[in-house]
């Protein structure tokens, strides 16, 4: 549909050569792929397919992980991340989405206005005030919470929380928003509000949908890779995939449902 | 329904009989009712012994204004004997209070070290130095205090006498330190992974993940940790007793020489008379502070199921 402007956009993110072990044990690689300015990439696969290590690797969470080795290169606007050297100010541009809602012990309130604090750019009180409501409005959670600000986030329902952590992500006007598997602990109803949403969003940044809804991808993502057991297996517009044109076999046989 | 209530009754009498399992089970249960109320018994079988062996004084020879008020401890005076506990519960309760302002920041520190930096050998080792620590009888810690902080601080502070308010609270804190530590250590531990890696994704340094989000979260295991501080800094007799100078006196600064509740009960109890009024007050100071600890664990308790709730 939009694959001529989209193969025009501008390269985001550039992954070589990516491989990621864990003591050893390889968990993924190694991948190719680049990811364009203000798509939707979704990445589809089974569990241990190496999903969240990869999103893990993009923003240097694996820095937390005594054991996970990142070997190969991610360019982030052609600055290759692993010479980041704060890389405070990496994750600052890069906004995540957990798959089991963390409503930190803050109010919600201060969830929302938590990394502009860190940060030191949260400015004046009207200023933050503005900010925090518009990142509550983004991600729909304005009207059920703007009577409870000052109540502990981690109180909130389950959907309520993850609608938050959105909020919470968006409030570093991230350039590139990492969900990973988000719906898992949400219930249908909310997980379309998001998805609606997401699509919203996606003209101010690019997405990386991690996700084991196979229909969820196909909702929501221009191109898709799908990832099996560590190797990425094919990466491909959304459309044509769902298409039946995968050109791996395995593909065809995960989206139609044959195993996963 | 007719069909099934003529089969029924038999069924229910074979399988409802209390058989060998059934009392085994219900022996358990009484048997760990036992051992589950044996403390509430210990509890008020303490306080009934202490309260009736005080509780002669309290109703005769005590003055409330002068148990409280007054600084004058002259019990075997033979004029007039006066029971003032003041200048005692000054002392005590500026020393606990100069221990925990040594105590927390050190305890808080090492167990933010052990639990969110220190790795594999480092954490283990660490850990079992701390607790080595907690094993040091209170005595040996007397002995430090005597032989090694007195002249330290003598020496160092230019002081005619190194027993006192600082010699104590110093010993006090070091004792206190593995205790605090481990709870507040437990605390840090409780807090899940998922609250650090959610505030590091949003570009939290480690710093402030633990400032702005590990600290909140674990601030009630904090609390609680404190205050065991505090009632160890009560409840400490033996060290005290030797840290502290033992003279009757309100201390106006960190080089005075106090005298600590307990080490007055310690020191006199085995040179009074059953029964006497002096026997009998020492028995009321003990009242005093099993009524001091009783009330720091309820706020503590308190504390914790407010924030609970809120």
């Amino acid at each position: 549909m939009v694959n001529s402007t989209v193969s025009r956009a501008k390269i985001k993110i550039e992954v070589k050569d990516l491989s990621i072990a864990y003591g050893g044990h390889k968990a993924l690689g190694p991948v190719n792929l680049d990811i364009r300015e203000s798509e939707i990439f979704g990445v589809i696969g089974p569990a241990n397919s190496g999903k969240t290590s990869f999103l893990n690797a993009i923003n240097r969470m694996d820095m937390m992980r005594t054991n996970m080795n990142v070997t190969g290169n991610i360019r982030i606007d052609d600055i290759d991340t692993r010479n980041w050297r704060n890389v405070y100010a990496l994750r600052r541009k890069i906004g995540v989405v957990f798959p089991l809602p963390v409503g930190l012990p803050l109010s919600v309130y201060d969830n929302v206005a938590l990394a502009p604090r860190l940060a030191g750019t949260a400015g004046t009180q009207a200023q933050l005030d503005e900010l925090v409501e518009r990142c509550l409005r983004r991600a729909a959670l304005w009207d059920e919470v703007k009577d409870r600000l000052g109540h502990l986030g981690s109180l909130l329902s389950g959907g309520q929380q993850q609608r938050l952590t959105i909020a919470r992500a968006l409030s570093q006007s991230p350039e590139i928003l990492m969900l990973d598997e988000f719906s898992i602990a949400v219930d249908p109803v909310t997980t379309m509000r998001i998805e609606d949403v997401l699509k919203e969003l996606k003209s101010e940044m690019t997405i990386i949908l991690v996700t084991n809804l196979v229909q969820q991808a196909n909702r929501l993502a221009d191109r898709t890779a799908f990832f099996l057991n560590g190797e990425c297996v094919e990466i491909g517009e959304t459309e044509q995939l769902f298409n039946g044109q995968a050109k791996d076999q395995r593909t065809n046989d995960y989206i139609g449902g044959k195993f996963g | 329904m007719t069909a099934h209530s003529a089969i029924q009754p038999t069924h229910v009498t074979v399988g409802d009989a209390k058989d060998k399992n059934w009392y085994i089970d219900k022996s358990f249960e009484i048997l760990m009712f036992i051992c589950g109320i044996s403390a509430i018994i210990f509890v008020v079988g303490i306080f009934l012994f202490v309260f009736k062996e005080g509780l002669g004084f309290i109703l005769g020879d005590m003055n409330f204004s002068e148990f409280f008020l007054s600084q004058k401890w002259r019990p075997t005076s033979l004029n007039k004997a006066t029971y003032g506990i003041l200048a005692m519960v000054a002392g005590t309760a500026a020393v606990t209070g100069l221990a925990m302002l040594i105590c927390l920041p050190i305890s808080i520190g090492a167990a933010i070290f052990i639990a969110e930096f220190a790795k594999g050998r480092t954490r283990e080792i660490l850990k079992i130095v701390i607790e080595f620590l907690a094993a040091i009888p209170s005595v040996v810690w007397g002995f430090i205090a005597l032989s090694i902080m007195n002249p330290l601080i003598i020496n160092v502070f230019d002081v005619p006498m190194g027993l006192g308010v600082l010699n104590s609270a110093i010993i006090l804190a070091l004792m206190a330190a593995p205790i605090v530590t481990s709870i507040a250590e437990d605390a840090f531990k409780a807090v899940p992974d998922t609250y650090r890696e959610a505030a590091e994704a949003l570009g939290a340094t480690r710093w402030q993940t633990i400032y702005k989000v590990i600290l909140p979260a674990a601030k009630n295991g904090l609390l609680s940790a404190g205050l065991l501080g505090v009632g160890r800094g009560f409840g400490e007799t033996m060290a005290i007793l030797m840290a502290s100078g033992h003279s009757i006196n309100i201390p106006t600064s960190v080089f005075d020489s106090f005298r600590a509740l307990t080490a007055t009960i310690a020191a006199e109890l085995g040179e009074t008379a059953v029964g006497s009024p002096h026997y009998q007050s020492l028995f009321a100071i003990g009242i005093f502070l099993f009524l001091i600890t009783f009330i720091i664990n309820m706020t503590a308790d308190f504390i914790v199921r407010g924030v609970r709730k809120g």
